[in-house]
């Protein structure tokens, strides 16, 4: 067949390329330069080359951010996998009870990052907070704002109440998709509940679990309003994150160039690994198929 | 193994069922023999499946009993009955190799590691998976995979009966030939009860000894293929039944003579005076077309099929199929039909009538 040459299919898609250009390309970009060059103000620069990435390489507080920010995506995922689960094995297989449950599970995930972190933080307080003050009555001593386990534990609750509802709700969607005959099945074979859901529910929910972790890495490795919002990073640098780290040097120290590189690091983590994970995903996926 | 025996049974999906219609089993008494194998033959949505879920406890019955033997086993879970089933889309588990299926259901009831291994190695023998033992099942083709599971059910030798519900659904058609006579054979050499679900008539009239054929939520007939097709008991059981299906005639009957429009046919039964609405039912193999004898039609179009020839007819408004062999020469002045005396049957609401015997003679002939 003789295909026609038509130009003006470049003005279809010229609106996606200004974009595309503006909101990503543009500001990325900028930030690729500065990473090189070290300014003194006045719209200065100075060419120093991969002198901030090595340097940033070399400094303790970006290892001890990455540090604390893997752990906090471990922990996490460990709470939320599992628990998300859990939450939708239990949940109502239909009628009228399902739908109400699905609309309270998606509640959490309606509510924007600042209001989770101002309501744990309001929450959490030892003088008006209703957890903390009832902690505290109970003679246990909880202070997010002092005692870096209890900053911890009140980021990581945080974490759990808004997103384990949306491991749930994936997890939900492919026990829902197994159809009636597998239990049946399970059932004529004399199968423990426990084996049904390691050999039936968990294979089949297989592909929405990578989904979910891969979703709940990527958001968690990225992990920003919460914890600022409760105590701005610390006590001390407890709960300073990679992303906190990153705001403090670009606006609070206002270290263009190094924050710059670290934001390009910081990216290419998140990238790296998040490839890394796809495709072990992927060739397991073939290797299982091809057997 | 033991006879199953359905007593009273029925099932609505219903929470209160009230009329007849709410009922997707009507009330039904069958035993099915140990040993024979049987097949559940109607249309989509006639009660099969549904007859087949309560026999294997997937269901239980709204009404009525099942007994194992003489043990009442309404109330017993699936895994008490100790019943086989195969779906109609296979049921495997994934993330197990072929053995580790097979074994599944001996290690859930907890059997010896020895035995396990000897069973596996026996049942994979006789469904021809012994090379693929070691091999993971999803990878599997649906063939093999169906017959995994099949072979999952008959791991368990003190299994009761094995169940079939359209299990050569999602078969390529060139491999369910070869499935079913696998399947008989191994009827034949083990002699488990089995009973195979299916709309399909050719696949219940080579597997099964006897068939149960239902209509609407009703067992219409049990009888081996040979009864079904020679003596149907139902209107339903002449059309489902044969291809194309048993033609009906409306007439009227006094004694052994049924009229038609003025026309006499000589009947081999005398079915006394029947009330309500009155069918002749004559297969299209038993009807024969002549120049002179019978009664007269309008052909309206020949299909060669290869090795038959049928012809649809028009006799008094109603359209009949006539079967005839391939070597039958049809002439254009063939316009009268006859009917074979002993293989025509009359059907009052839609129930065929047992006709007494007579001396007939001279009759039979139209």
């Amino acid at each position: 067949m003789e295909k026609t040459v038509n130009q003006r299919a470049w003005l279809l898609v010229l609106p996606v390329l200004v974009l595309v250009a503006f909101s990503s390309i543009i500001p990325m970009m900028t930030v690729v330069n500065y990473s090189f060059q070290d300014s003194f103000g006045e719209n200065i620069f100075f060419w120093v080359g991969l002198e901030w990435y090595q340097e940033l390489l070399r400094s303790e507080r970006l290892w001890d951010a990455l540090g604390r920010q893997l752990l906090f995506s471990f922990i996490i995922l460990m709470i939320e996998i599992p628990l998300g689960i859990l939450v939708a094995l239990s949940m109502p297989k239909k009628g009228i009870s399902a739908s109400i449950c699905l609309v309270l599970m998606s509640l959490p995930l309606l509510i924007p990052y600042n209001v989770v972190g101002t309501i744990w933080q309001v929450f959490g307080r030892a003088d008006i907070g209703l957890l903390g003050r009832i902690l505290s009555d109970l003679g246990i001593s909880y202070n997010y704002s002092q005692n870096a386990f209890d900053a911890w534990v009140t980021v990581i609750i945080m974490d759990v109440w808004h997103w384990t509802s949306l491991v749930a709700l994936l997890a939900y969607a492919g026990l829902r998709s197994i159809p009636k005959p597998y239990y049946q099945a399970a059932m004529i074979d004399q199968a423990s509940r426990w084996s049904v859901f390691r050999y039936i529910e968990l294979p089949k929910m297989r592909g929405v679990l990578m989904i979910a972790i891969l979703l709940r890495f990527m958001d968690s490795f990225m992990i920003y309003t919460e914890p600022f919002v409760l105590t701005g990073g610390g006590p001390g640098n407890a709960t300073t994150f990679l992303s906190i780290d990153l705001v403090k040097m670009a606006l609070g120290q206002f270290d263009l160039g190094p924050a710059a590189a670290f934001s390009l690091m910081y990216f290419l983590v998140i990238l790296l690994i998040s490839y890394v994970f796809y495709t072990v995903m992927i060739t397991i996926d073939k290797d299982e198929a091809k057997q | 193994m033991a006879s199953i025996a359905l007593e009273n049974l029925a099932h609505s999906y219903l929470p209160n069922p009230g009329g007849d219609n709410d009922f997707a089993l009507k009330q039904v008494n069958h035993v099915w023999e140990d040993g024979r194998a049987y097949a559940l033959l109607g249309p989509s949505g006639c009660g099969k499946t549904t007859l087949l879920n309560i026999i294997s406890g997937l269901l239980t019955p709204t009404s009525g009993r099942i007994l194992f033997g003489d043990k009442d086993v309404t109330a017993s879970s699936t895994a008490e009955r100790n019943i086989a089933q195969v779906f109609q889309f296979p049921v495997v588990y994934d993330t197990m190799t072929v053995g580790q299926n097979l074994a599944f259901p001996l290690r859930n009831r907890g059997m010896e590691a020895d035995y396990v291994t000897e069973r596996v190695q026996r049942i994979a023998q006789m469904i021809g998976l012994e090379a693929d033992l070691q091999k993971k099942a999803r990878g599997l083709t649906s063939d093999l995979k169906q017959k995994i599971s099949l072979g999952r059910g008959m791991v368990r030798d003190d299994v009761n009966a094995i169940l079939f519900d359209e299990p050569l659904t999602v078969i390529d058609p060139h491999l369910k030939w070869e499935l079913r006579t696998q399947l008989k054979s191994l009827h034949q050499e083990f002699g488990h009860t089995m009973i195979y679900v299916t709309h399909d008539q050719t696949e219940a009239l080579t597997f099964a000894e006897k068939v149960v054929v239902m209509h609407e939520g009703r067992v219409v007939q049990i009888g081996t293929p040979k009864e079904l097709f020679e003596t149907p008991a139902h209107v339903f059981v002449g059309y489902f039944i044969g291809s194309p299906g048993m033609n009906f005639i409306p007439v009227s009957v006094t004694g052994n003579k049924a009229h038609i429009n003025g026309n006499t046919i000589h009947l081999h039964h005398d079915y006394g005076n029947p009330q309500g609405n009155i069918l002749l039912g004559i297969r299209p193999e038993f009807v024969r077309l002549s120049k002179s004898d019978g009664l007269p039609v309008q052909i309206n179009r020949i299909q060669d099929v290869g090795r038959h020839k049928f012809i649809n007819a028009t006799l008094f408004d109603t359209e009949i199929n006539i079967s005839a062999d391939e070597g039958f020469e049809i002439e254009s002045d063939m316009v009268k039909i006859t009917f074979d005396p002993a293989n025509m049957g009359i059907f009052c609401n839609d129930w065929r009538l047992n006709g007494k015997a007579i001396d007939h003679g001279n009759g039979g002939t139209v």
